[in-house]
């Protein structure tokens, strides 16, 4: 068995239209925020999709939003078709940034807990749970609780929880930002053998430059607050890729284009934390 | 067992050893103080009478009720004073400022209220008790990381789902917290209402000892209820600890 989600067949049909889409807050003083503006993306299934952009751009807000966990002030938001208006789609799943596994549950438990909310039979669920484990690395740590497990090891339990139930959208916000660089290419080749086994579409908020321009067929570069996309790059990789793209200089390319739109926006934004 | 609760164990030891020691060679008076070995002696024979064990009896079941009552009642008032942000602001100081009140010059009011009986013990006893658990549970609603509930979200889960499959198991350590603490503070307003003013109860047996100078009676019921309480407190503690360990709180 794999973690496959679509068809093969299904590759490139519209999976997520965003049109329009802008978002506004109250801060803490009671004055609005507009924390994005104008955001247009529309990806087709099997994408895998890159958002980077400076600190406090909106790039979580947008993946809330994305998500159905937020309702966009403006825009129109449609997830296969059928319009997202702030509740969460069936086919989406997400990966946070901070450590969502379940300290009371043990790994498998927690790998298992999406499908047996959604009434999974038993032995499909075994069968899933055990495929996950292996996938993730996390075979022999099934027993355990999330508190014995490093960060890398926690984050994995998540990612296996977000496969296990097969979803056909899958958005990840910043989810190695607490691995070290090695570990993060480790984990990002097995993010790209994910996609290209499921077929599923991904959007990676990130903000690593090397990992954007590794991991994507496409980058959207966002500009500071109120975040848009101020460049969308092609990086015109194979599909069938691995870490070792790195020493293409094609990369390096993206990441200097990558850089030249975010270098001004960066410092604007370390400026605007010393004020 | 690690060396620290083994060394632990020695200090205790070595302490009721040496107060043995000073009694039975006569350095402390029977008059104040009864070796240990009496102690226990006594209090097999106190646990044979009909009389003591129904003053056990009587504050077992007050102890009970009380907890029962602080615990629910506190989980219940934390749960509404989380979801009632005004009301919080309002009970917030005055939940903080509760411990510094001496709770024990209420019983009188007490027992105009609820009579010479167990329910003006298990009143000020929740009086003590419940406030622990109030705290606790809001501190431990407060405390739940919001991608948990971001999560069950995800999964498309009901607000009474989320409650009980996420927001509670989160909030596990910190309501196991607010349990001992009722059980302590309800434990300790119970037996000290018993002492002061009751028809029955350990307490109430505890003070006719030491009135009619009865030090043999007297110690042995105080060892009946140090060894009653420090196994409860002992347990709860392991339980919390197993809590702390797993939530990776520890």
């Amino acid at each position: 068995m794999n973690l496959a989600s679509p068809s093969p067949a299904a590759l490139g049909q519209p999976a997520l239209v965003a049109s329009g889409i802008a978002h506004e807050f109250r801060d803490r003083n009671g004055r609005t925020v507009r924390a994005l503006d104008g955001i247009d993306v529309a990806l087709q299934r099997g994408d895998f999709f890159s958002v980077i952009g400076p600190s406090g751009c909106g790039k979580s807000t947008l993946m809330e939003i994305l998500a159905g966990l937020v309702a966009p002030t403006e825009g129109r938001l449609e997830f296969e078709g059928v319009p997202v208006a702030g509740r969460v789609p069936d086919g989406i799943g997400v990966v946070f940034q901070e450590d969502a596994s379940f300290p009371w549950l043990t790994v498998a438990d927690n790998v298992a807990f999406g499908l047996r909310r959604a009434r999974v039979a038993p032995d499909e669920i075994a069968r899933r749970v055990d495929y996950a484990l292996r996938f993730m690395g996390l075979r022999d740590f099934a027993k355990h609780h999330p508190a014995q497990l490093s960060g890398g090891m926690r984050q994995r339990v998540c990612i296996a929880r977000t496969l296990v139930q097969q979803p056909r959208l899958i958005l990840m916000d910043e989810p190695f930002a607490a691995l070290d660089q090695q570990t993060r290419l480790v984990m990002g080749d097995e993010l790209l053998r994910l996609w290209r086994e499921t077929g599923a579409t991904v959007v990676l908020i990130t903000h690593s430059l090397d990992e954007a321009a590794m991991l994507s067929d496409r980058i959207g570069v966002m500009s500071g607050r109120p975040g848009r996309f101020i460049e969308t790059l092609d990086t015109g990789h194979p599909r069938d890729r691995d870490s070792r793209i790195l020493g293409d200089p094609r990369c390096a390319e993206l990441t200097a284009a990558m850089w030249a739109h975010l270098r001004d926006s960066s410092l604007h934004a370390i400026e605007a934390a010393n004020a | 067992m690690n060396a620290v609760a083994w060394t632990r164990v020695a200090v205790i030891v070595g302490f009721v050893a040496l107060i043995e020691a000073l009694c039975r060679f006569g350095a402390i008076k029977p008059f104040t103080l009864i070796a240990p070995s009496a102690m226990a002696v006594s209090l097999v024979a106190l646990l044979q009478k009909p009389d003591v064990r129904a003053d056990l009896l009587f504050t077992g079941v007050n102890v009970a009720i009380t907890v029962a009552i602080s615990v629910a009642g506190g989980f219940a008032a934390g749960v509404l004073l989380h979801r009632f942000a005004r009301a919080r602001r309002v009970v917030s100081p005055l939940l903080a400022a509760s411990y510094a009140v001496p709770m024990f010059v209420f019983y009188p009011v007490m027992i105009v209220l609820f009579g010479l009986g167990r329910w003006s013990l298990i009143a000020i006893g929740v009086m003590l008790g419940i406030v622990g658990m109030i705290v606790n549970t809001i501190d431990g609603l407060d405390r739940v990381p919001r991608v948990y509930t971001k999560t069950a979200a995800m999964q498309r889960m009901s607000p009474l789902a989320t409650t009980l499959l996420v927001v509670l198991p989160a909030a596990t350590p910190h309501l196991v917290t607010g349990v001992k603490l009722a059980v302590t503070y309800s434990i300790t307003g119970v037996i000290a209402g018993e002492f002061i003013l009751s028809v029955a109860g350990l307490g109430r047996a505890i003070a006719l000892a030491y009135n009619n100078l009865d030090n043999a009676a007297m110690y042995g019921l105080l060892l009946v209820l140090l060894i009653a309480t420090t196994a409860i407190n002992v347990a709860i503690h392991a339980w919390e600890s197993r809590m702390h360990r797993i939530w990776g709180q520890a």
